[in-house]
């Protein structure tokens, strides 16, 4: 099945699941936590009946605390860069009761969650194997909030040029790490999986559409979800919604979704909006002057067109 | 009455996965464990086993896989050696926590470096202390025999833990050996449908794999060591039931001609047969020596082991493991602390041998009985047949 | 000789087996105690419009339903971290400095 036909209940406003989150409170995130706020939106688009695996990190830590857990549906963690074979083998496990009459009696979604470090660094090897193996009920979910927050924020991968961490710090020497975003999703969709998005929680609907999706497909799917952290981004909590926005609009984060290797942009960014907007209020990126921020305008304006040019030359509608 | 036919002891592992209807098998190739995993694809691929067979990147991710598997409630399988079993490490230490039940042949090689794809014991030894069963196997049937016991042993309601059985590399793994194929009535009559313990069920959902404090991780260690240690008596239960079955009663730990012997050698896995060969050949000659076996290696069967030694004058502990910066190698250290808190004074050295593929001769263990014989006690190990 | 004092959870015999959970069981904490200041919403200027529940990182607003069309957060869990308030179209809700 092609990722374009998949059918599923478009999330709106008004449809919104009301019930229970299937992530409960009482879970020790920070204030203000992008991450768990993406986290509790993508598992509620999921409904109730998915397993869910997740990689040490953050969401693990702060919501499995013996004898707690927030999770409502079955849940495992095992380590930490390892959620996406953990999946596989769930997954494995589901499709063959479900055969032998053993269990499992309709299809199961199961969804690997990890952080940036668990899936650009140490869990890549393990996810680069799922998606290969075209697993059939396999989400993975990236919750990137670039850096390796629950260690304390160092540098990963994901973290952006110049983004200060304890382990890219700006000093005397050094303005921060002058690497860029590793690029996950692309790397996802060299895959050629049926679906890769990225998605952000102040775009609640659309993060839980592309959810949605992700699942109605058979084949692996992977979401990358701009996630972000108040803690190690030096911001005001109450600023982790609208820090999205601003990563949409300034083209820092463009929304878009790869169906069957095709092209959609979900929000296009004709006229995008100041970036120094979106650096000011992030403590990480307080030594930036205004030379650093045109050298990475050039750069995100650029990543920004080759996307543009990716839905031109591969576009969703065309025939197959 | 089946007839034993001629197969690879690799194959033969294979076919009793088969006969266990192993429902997931997540492997990673290497030498010398591929060949029963490569059996286990051709009968997955012509419909003779209906499993799932996950063709994995990493012996990582495979231990990761079947840690899923098991806990979603699928009878679990996979094989590994070596640099592979170094890899699964982390894996290995987390499965006997979550109590899944999965099921490991290791075919067992040394570990680097120098990089070296022949037998020792160097790789389950640095996973010795993670709270799996260890079985090691001697010849071909047991091999087989102990594959379907472990599905057992690691699946009873009462053990619910990870089951390691161990042959040695290429010296038995690549064997042809006269086998018994158990027919399935038989099989399925001692190994029941695997029903867990705990299971990601979407109906009944639990959370596995829970963050632990110091205000809980001490239980968990301690609750870990003790469902290990109780896990002997359903261990030799399902050897006794697989006797019922079979007709082949396996003990945690074999004996032979050591009633008399005043000479005892202590050692594991396939070498014990060459070992019983020159127990023959020097009893012949009028010497009292005999054979001590460990088929159980976790949890350590400390009563049967003090029993079979308790007549010996002398007592030389096999390793195929040198514990680097140590007095002795992890069986040595075992016995050598076992016999510490006993009444029994054996004169007990340590020797280590066949490391790396080296040849194991009736002549080492000739060698090593006149040494042991002569009641002298080494306090360091003794690298046997060593160039130096 | 005197054993010394423990600091434990469970007794190793009591411990679940495989170490695991309760679904949604962390509702036994309470996470309302690390707040400093707490949303407090203005009726008159709600328009029902659900960003406070869809925004909320800690699930704590409850829909109160097409009768009194408002949600209400959930002091016992509600951490205070003012993205209901920042990101209220009317901005119905003000963060306010908790009394100690």
């Amino acid at each position: 099945m092609r990722a374009v036909e998949a059918t599923y209940e478009k999330v709106t406003n008004k449809t919104f699941p009301k019930g229970p989150d299937m992530l409960a409170s009482g879970h020790r995130a920070c204030q203000g936590c992008g991450e768990v706020l993406a986290l509790r939106l993508l598992l509620k688009a999921l409904g109730t009946e998915f397993i869910a695996v997740s990689a040490t990190g953050c969401m693990e830590v702060c919501t499995g605390p013996f004898p707690q857990s927030a999770w409502r549906m079955p849940w495992i963690h095992v380590a930490f860069e390892n959620a996406a074979a953990v999946a596989s083998g769930v997954e494995a496990a589901t499709q063959v009761l479900r055969r032998k009459g053993r269990g499992y009696d309709q299809r199961i979604p199961v969804i690997a969650i990890a952080g940036d470090g668990g899936t650009a660094d140490i869990g890549l090897q393990a996810l680069s194997g799922a998606l290969e193996r075209y697993h059939e009920n396999f989400i993975y979910v990236c919750l990137d909030n670039e850096a390796y927050m629950n260690t304390g924020i160092q540098r990963s991968s994901e973290t952006p040029f110049m983004a200060s961490t304890t382990t890219s710090p700006v000093g005397s020497k050094s303005k921060g790490p002058y690497t860029w975003k590793k690029d996950m999703p692309a790397i996802a969709a060299a895959h050629h999986i049926p679906y890769v998005a990225t998605a952000t929680p102040a775009f609640h609907l659309d993060l839980m559409n592309k959810v949605r999706r992700a699942a109605a497909i058979e084949g692996p799917a992977y979401i990358h979800v701009y996630s972000p952290c108040p803690t190690g981004w030096r911001m005001k909590p109450e600023l982790a919604v609208e820090i999205c926005r601003l990563a949409v609009s300034t083209r820092i984060f463009p929304l878009y979704e790869v169906l069957d290797g095709r092209y959609q942009i979900s929000r296009k960014v004709d006229n995008p909006t100041s970036i120094a907007d979106y650096f000011k209020v992030q403590g990480r990126f307080r030594h930036l002057k205004e030379a650093d921020i045109a050298v990475i305008t050039e750069r995100v304006n650029a990543d920004y067109q080759r996307l543009v040019e990716l839905t031109e030359k591969f576009p969703v509608d065309a025939p197959q | 009455m089946a007839k034993p036919i001629g197969m690879e002891v690799s194959l033969a592992v294979a076919e009793a996965v088969k006969l266990a209807n192993t429902d997931v098998v997540a492997a990673y190739p290497i030498t010398p464990q591929t060949h029963i995993v490569e059996h286990l694809s051709e009968l997955v691929a012509d419909g003779e086993l209906d499993a799932a067979y996950i063709p994995v990147e990493s012996e990582h991710s495979a231990m990761s896989s079947c840690i899923g598997s098991s806990a979603a409630g699928a009878r679990t399988f996979t094989a590994t050696s070596s640099q592979g079993l170094a890899l699964m490490n982390e894996m290995i230490y987390i499965a006997p926590i979550l109590r899944v039940p999965i099921v490991l042949a290791i075919a067992n090689r040394a570990l680097s470096a120098p990089i070296n794809i022949w037998n020792d014991h160097s790789d389950i030894m640095s996973v010795r202390d993670a709270g799996w069963i260890c079985l090691f196997a001697e010849n071909g049937q047991e091999a087989l025999d102990l594959t379907l016991i472990s599905f057992r042993i690691a699946e009873d309601p009462k053990v619910s833990l990870p089951v390691s059985m161990n042959i040695d590399g290429f010296t038995l793994s690549h064997f042809i050996e006269p086998i018994l194929i158990p027919e399935q009535a038989e099989v399925d009559k001692f190994l029941p449908p695997f029903k867990p313990n705990l299971q990601l069920d979407i109906k009944n959902p639990i959370s596995i794999g829970l963050l632990g404090g110091p205000e809980c991780y001490t239980e968990s260690r301690k609750a870990a060591d003790d469902v290990l240690w109780n896990s002997k008596p359903q261990i030799t239960k399902a050897f006794d039931e697989f006797n019922k079955v079979f007709g082949r009663q396996y003990h945690v730990v074999e004996t032979y001609r050591h009633e008399d012997a005043e000479t005892i050698i202590l050692l594991m896995g396939s070498i014990a047969e060459t070992a019983m060969t020159a127990v023959d050949e020097m009893r012949e000659a009028g010497q009292k020596v005999g054979v001590v076996r460990l088929r159980l290696w976790r949890p350590f069967p400390e009563e049967e082991v003090l029993a079979a030694v308790s007549k010996a004058k002398n007592l030389a502990v096999i390793d195929r493991h040198a514990v680097l910066g140590c007095s002795s190698g992890p069986v040595g250290l075992e016995v050598k602390s076992l016999l510490l808190n006993s009444n029994l004074k054996p004169n007990t050295s340590n020797y280590i041998l066949g490391l790396g593929g080296r040849d194991v001769t009736r002549d080492d263990f000739k060698y090593i009985f006149e040494k042991a014989g002569s009641g002298q006690v080494q306090t360091r190990c003794e690298f046997v047949g060593v160039y130096e | 000789m005197t054993k010394p004092t423990i600091d434990a959870l469970a007794k190793v015999g009591d411990l679940p087996l495989g170490f695991t959970a309760k679904p949604g069981s962390t509702m036994d904490f309470k996470t309302g105690d690390w707040r400093s200041v707490k949303p407090v919403l203005d009726k008159e200027k709600c328009i029902y419009c659900g960003f406070c529940y869809f925004y909320c990182p800690d699930g704590v607003y409850k829909d109160m339903g097409k009768d009194e069309k408002y949600y209400q957060a959930d002091y016992d869990y509600c951490k205070g971290c003012g993205i209901c308030a920042h990101e209220c179209p009317k901005k119905a809700i003000t963060m306010v400095l908790e009394e100690v």
